[in-house]
């Protein structure tokens, strides 16, 4: 397949690999932001042809992961409803609540509907005036201009009974978090290219500056992560600290505008509070005054709803790269995907789904480095 | 469901030739070696490109007696019908099912036929169970898998799963994906009529690849490693795997099955299955080693070895 397989070549990754080894004099510890790149570090293995003095951690870049228990609660609590149809990608509907998941108001007759885009949520409420038809929009930057059209066209077209449960997350000030907490470790990120596609990278600029971090944007294919380490490593060692764009083939530097312009008309900058670490400020999008009709928290009055999130999860750890997934008490004995204590442990790009998913029971495969 | 059927279904029903944990029980009666098994079929939408749930429930019954090397002869068929159902839609279904009973030399023998209040079905259920006969001395199951067995994939995999959601979720992929639904009877009963010495079949169905591989690993006690880069995916399968995330040892197919067969016999078997158009394609995808007992490892393409583990629940598409 054009543009996959050229990038998952043997040769030229163990190539890459060879370099970065060649060019490691010291120990260094780089985050990958994003939970699909995580994915392909534990799935094609990258991480076992570093050399050992390079440690990865996996950063908070899976938006399934990070939308808050809260919210989570306030989605059960509005698909329960006999009125309504509750439309979410499919990663979110595993996701457990403090009692149940999406998939057990579904079981107990909720009318709970996978989708694949936020404007399949609104075709659904055109063809069904009577009912209530909610969109579960999470994620970050990328998936944000889909939903800001999907509400922008129902808007246009005057669609009353479509509204959308809003969790969208930005990347930046989450990165910010990450470097001022005292136990912080990373000395370099992997940004996540797809959400650059969207944002561009000049808002990454003022971070690495004030940091003194290197930044590199980076794709998901094992070239793509290893040619991204071989960036940020060349960086650190030399003691620079630029944003450099690895993933040139479908990132500029100023993003795309069009996507930019529709966020803005649509969203705009909010407090957000992060499942396992808490609200950070200017860290999320919710939506405009104007289009408050749109808003499913206010339209079932679900605003007030507050969730302590349990202690037994250190998904938050994990999120902020604080420990690994195996590092956890928890990990494969009181968390699993059948029983899982937090969303890491569940999404596709969750970072305890992907060690269990790929390493499992495998303590054996662990840590055997190249 | 792997663990629905080892922690409540096995335990209450456990019987010897449940035990063998195989797509049908081997039986034995005046002489004879039978081989029985029943599927039931609930497809979301009944009609999909490729096939159809008649078809499907045929199809289905008539691998399994495969999977057993067994001749396909007899089926039943259970309808269970919810009120509403259009009588030209059941007339469909039972025209396809008759037409597919053709096509893989089986007849339907007995039958039977419930109609359920609207809203308690979802359209129409169908069960279906098989009979079909062992004519060879072969025993073709998990516990003959042994040291040394060469892995074949009897073609590409991923279509069908693929297909059904495209259909149900109208992804409007560029290229139309049809299920690979076929009777896999004629292309194993030329592998046993030519000899090839065939120790266990599974057909990949619900779970795909990986869930058969894992099962298969775990009944005979074995270490299955594979290649990646030896798995036979279609390109526009690929292609709608990775726009949604996910993994394609994973998705169904209901034409397609893995073969554990001695290296000596793998070339005939690759020529044998490589004649019949529903298998073109055979791959040798890796062998069977007795390093640890019950895993599954996959060879990246970058060559470094990690376990396929079992699903938990469906896979479900990814947001970004």
């Amino acid at each position: 397949m054009k543009f996959v397989d050229e990038y998952r070549e043997a040769g030229p990754s163990r190539e890459y690999a060879r370099r970065i080894a060649q060019i490691c004099t010291r120990p260094w510890t780089i985050m990958e932001v994003c939970g699909g790149q995580t994915h392909s570090i534990i799935r094609f293995g990258i991480d076992q042809l570093l050399p050992s003095s390079v440690t990865l951690l996996h950063g908070p870049g899976c938006p399934v992961c990070v939308t808050p228990l809260e919210l989570v609660e306030k989605a059960i609590e509005i698909a329960s409803r006999p009125e309504v149809v509750f439309c979410s990608f499919g990663d979110m509907l595993r996701v457990p609540g403090r009692r149940r998941d999406l998939l057990a108001v579904k079981a107990q007759g909720g009318d709970v509907r996978m989708v694949y885009s936020p404007l399949d949520a609104l075709k659904i409420a055109r063809a069904n005036p009577t009912r209530e038809v909610v969109f579960f929009a999470v994620g970050f930057e990328t998936t944000a201009p889909a939903n800001a059209l999907a509400v922008y066209q129902a808007a246009q077209e005057g669609i009353r009974n479509f509204s959308i449960l809003v969790s969208h997350v930005r990347v930046p000030p989450a990165l910010e978090a990450i470097l001022s907490e005292p136990e912080n470790r990373v000395q370099g990120f992997l940004a996540a290219g797809h959400v650059c596609t969207v944002m561009g990278y000049r808002e990454y600029e003022p971070i690495a500056a004030r940091w003194k971090v290197p930044i590199v944007v980076t794709g998901f294919e094992p070239m793509d992560i290893l040619q991204g380490l071989y960036l940020c490593i060349s960086d650190l060692e030399g003691g620079r600290h630029t944003v450099q764009n690895q993933y040139s083939r479908a990132v500029r530097e100023e993003g795309n505008r069009v996507a930019q312009e529709l966020i803005g008309d649509v969203f705009q900058i909010v407090p957000r509070k992060w499942r396992g670490i808490g609200e950070i400020a200017q860290s999320g999008l919710g939506l405009r005054e104007e289009y408050s009709l749109f808003d499913a928290e206010l339209r079932f009055g679900v605003t007030d709803r507050t969730v302590e999130e349990p202690a037994e999860c250190r998904s938050g750890l994990v999120l902020r790269g604080v420990i690994r997934p195996p590092d956890c008490a928890s990990f494969g004995t009181d968390c699993t995907p059948e029983h899982p204590l937090g969303a890491t442990m569940v999404s596709s790009e969750g970072a305890c789904a992907a060690y269990y998913r790929y390493r499992a029971g495998a303590s054996e495969h662990e840590g055997s480095k190249a | 469901m792997h663990q629905l059927i080892s922690k409540v279904l096995r335990p209450a029903l456990s019987d010897p030739s449940l035990d063998r944990l195989h797509d049908g029980a081997e039986l034995s009666a005046g002489g004879a070696r039978l081989a029985f098994t029943t599927d039931s079929f609930v497809v979301q939408p009944r009609f999909f490109p490729g096939g159809d749930i008649g078809r499907l429930a045929v199809f289905g019954t008539v691998n399994d007696l495969a999977m057993c090397g067994a001749r396909p002869c007899w089926l039943s068929a259970g309808l269970i019908l919810e009120e509403g159902l259009s009588m030209e839609e059941l007339w469909r279904i039972v025209h396809s099912m008759e037409q597919a009973a053709s096509e893989a030399s089986v007849s339907f023998v007995t039958g039977d036929t419930k109609v359920v209040d609207r809203g308690k079905g979802d359209g129409i259920f169908i069960n279906t169970a098989g009979i079909g006969l062992i004519e060879h001395d072969q025993r073709i199951e998990p516990s003959s898998i042994g040291d040394g067995d060469v892995c074949i994939v009897s073609g590409d995999i991923g279509r069908h799963g693929i297909a059904i959601m495209n259909a149900r979720a109208s992804l409007e992929l560029e290229s139309q994906i049809e299920s690979d639904l076929a009777s896999l009877a004629a292309p194993v009963l030329d592998l046993l009529k030519a000899d090839v010495k065939i120790h266990c079949m599974r057909d990949l169905t619900r779970g795909g690849l990986g869930s058969a591989l894992i099962e298969l690993a775990e009944a005979a006690g074995v270490h299955i490693h594979i290649r990646e880069s030896a798995l036979p995916v279609r390109e526009d399968v690929r292609a709608a795997c990775e726009i949604l995330g996910l993994d394609p040892v994973y998705v169904a197919n209901e034409g397609c099955f893995v073969l554990f067969a001695p290296p000596q016999d793998v070339d005939r078997a690759l020529e044998i299955l490589g004649a019949w158009p529903a298998t073109g394609g055979p791959v040798v995808l890796g062998e069977v080693d007795l390093r640890t007992s019950g895993v599954v490892t996959i060879e990246s393409r970058l060559g470094i070895d990690r376990r396929l583990d079992m699903l938990s629940g469906d896979q479900l598409p990814r947001i970004c």
